[in-house]
């Protein structure tokens, strides 16, 4: 009973708490970064260099008004950002934060459970939060909205077809779908899976982009032409849980990619004699510092690079990403055959 | 097994709960006022005229249409791709065969040009 339900419950509360100070630490992040590429200071006022913005914000959005436009359909409209959020978060079940440890003389894994099927979960799970845009651009009745949800779901399933296709590879060379045995592969081979696959992580990284709608490919939100694409007519808290869902959306893809390419909760260079120290950093300490990495990646591709033309990306997702997964899987899969006989 | 589908039943649980506890605390404490106008579906100023549930581009329903066979077809490669190792040149073979009939079924829809957008 404790080991089935209370200890879950437990490890639960402190996911969906430290995902939302990610979250309101990545938009602050986030500002600053935008900020200092463009050599400005970014957010200042509130608290010594802005460390308070995020509390502000939530208040914020906690108090304004929610308005519900006149022509919507009621239900939809708050059910679509009830289902991005929770799609959002039940991702995280099967994310492996670091080994097992021993806490209250009880041994704990870091991970919420290890399903056998792990890879294919958060695949399934995470494109399930469509049907909460896409619905959210139909109930709102508004053209920018729906064409925002038209193109946001076009462009995920596009994507998603080359990012599926992407982590085959992965499983060839794990022979599993587990997130943990995906990190043991990793400790046994003594390499990550981003230097053994930069193909796939590359296919992996472009889709996670286009997947969680960030620039280059921010066109369902594209202010210049959608106002604010699906959540145009959105305001206060049901704002907030698109804004929240998006959020951490981005730190799933970048959990998956710190899992899957980068040795998730494992120490850099354990084989360099004086860098052994880096071993004495806990797991999940490792695993968060991972993550912002990719994140920043995130970041910075923002900063970076201007917008993509919707044909344009449709382009790069149909005829340049999908052939060249195919090829990456024929490839992996062959080479694994010449190697194992 | 199916123990360890728990947790996922208990992370939906909470994470809808707690969706719904955001909501009834914001909506607890917002303040409501009507306004005819405000309440208009939003149009850059200018007063909605039609439905804005139209017609829209064909090109959607042909995107919808090509990925649900490539990524059946993916779902196909998954479990093939976890018993490799025991297939190994069988497999291997099965699977170019599988993927050459797709491979020909997207050379055809590119020539056709159900991938071009504009």
């Amino acid at each position: 009973m404790v080991d089935l339900i209370v200890v879950p419950l437990l490890k639960i509360v402190v996911l969906i708490v430290a995902v939302l100070t990610a979250v309101a630490y990545m938009v602050l992040l986030e500002r600053k970064v935008q900020a200092w590429v463009q050599v400005r200071l970014g957010p200042m006022r509130v608290g010594p260099h802005g460390v308070l913005q995020p509390v502000a914000d939530v208040l914020k959005l906690l108090i304004k008004e929610d308005i519900t436009p006149s022509r919507v359909d009621r239900w939809v409209f708050t059910l679509a950002p009830i289902i991005v959020l929770v799609c959002a978060f039940w991702v995280f079940a099967v994310i492996p934060v670091g080994p097992t440890v021993e806490l209250f003389g009880r041994e704990v894994s870091l991970q919420l459970t290890d399903l056998n099927v792990g890879l294919l979960y958060v695949v399934s799970i995470a494109s399930l939060g469509i049907y909460g845009t896409i619905l959210a651009g139909w109930s709102s009745n508004s053209k920018y909205p729906l064409l925002g949800s038209l193109r946001a779901s076009a462009q995920l399933v596009s994507y998603e077809v080359a990012v599926t296709m992407t982590l085959v590879t992965i499983i060839l060379l794990t022979g599993s779908l587990s997130f943990n045995r995906i990190v043991e592969v990793q400790r046994d081979m003594g390499v990550w899976f981003a230097f053994l696959q930069p193909v796939a992580f590359f296919i992996y990284f472009v889709g996670g982009l286009a997947e969680t709608n960030r620039a280059p490919f921010d066109l369902p939100e594209a202010e210049q032409e959608l106002v604010a694409g699906f959540h145009t007519e959105y305001s206060g808290i049901r704002f907030a849980l698109f804004f929240l869902a998006e959020y951490t959306n981005m730190i799933v893809v970048s959990a998956v990619a710190v899992t899957v390419f980068f040795g998730g909760w494992l120490a850099p260079f354990p084989n360099v004699g004086w860098l052994s120290w880096l071993g004495y950093i806990p797991g999940w300490m490792w695993f968060v510092i991972k993550v912002f990495g990719v994140l920043y990646a995130f970041l910075w591709v923002r900063a970076t690079f201007p917008r993509y033309r919707y044909d344009q990306l449709m382009r790069l997702g149909w005829k340049v990403l999908i052939p060249l997964a195919i090829a990456n899987v024929i490839v992996t899969a062959a080479v694994k055959v010449w190697w194992l006989s | 097994m199916l123990e360890a589908y728990v947790p996922v039943l208990i992370l939906l649980l909470v994470s809808i709960a707690f969706a719904l506890v955001l909501l009834l605390v914001a909506w607890a404490v917002a303040p409501e006022k009507f306004s005819k106008v405000k309440l208009q579906p939003y149009e850059c100023g200018i007063e909605p005229v039609t439905d804005a549930r139209d017609r829209y581009s064909v090109r959607y329903y042909l995107v919808a249409m090509l990925f649900v066979i490539f990524d059946v077809e993916t779902v196909f490669l998954y479990p093939w791709a976890v018993i490799m190792d025991d297939l190994l040149l069988f497999g291997l073979i099965e699977m170019l065969v599988f993927l050459g009939i797709l491979i020909i079924g997207y050379a055809y829809a590119w020539r056709k040009g159900a991938l071009e957008w504009a």
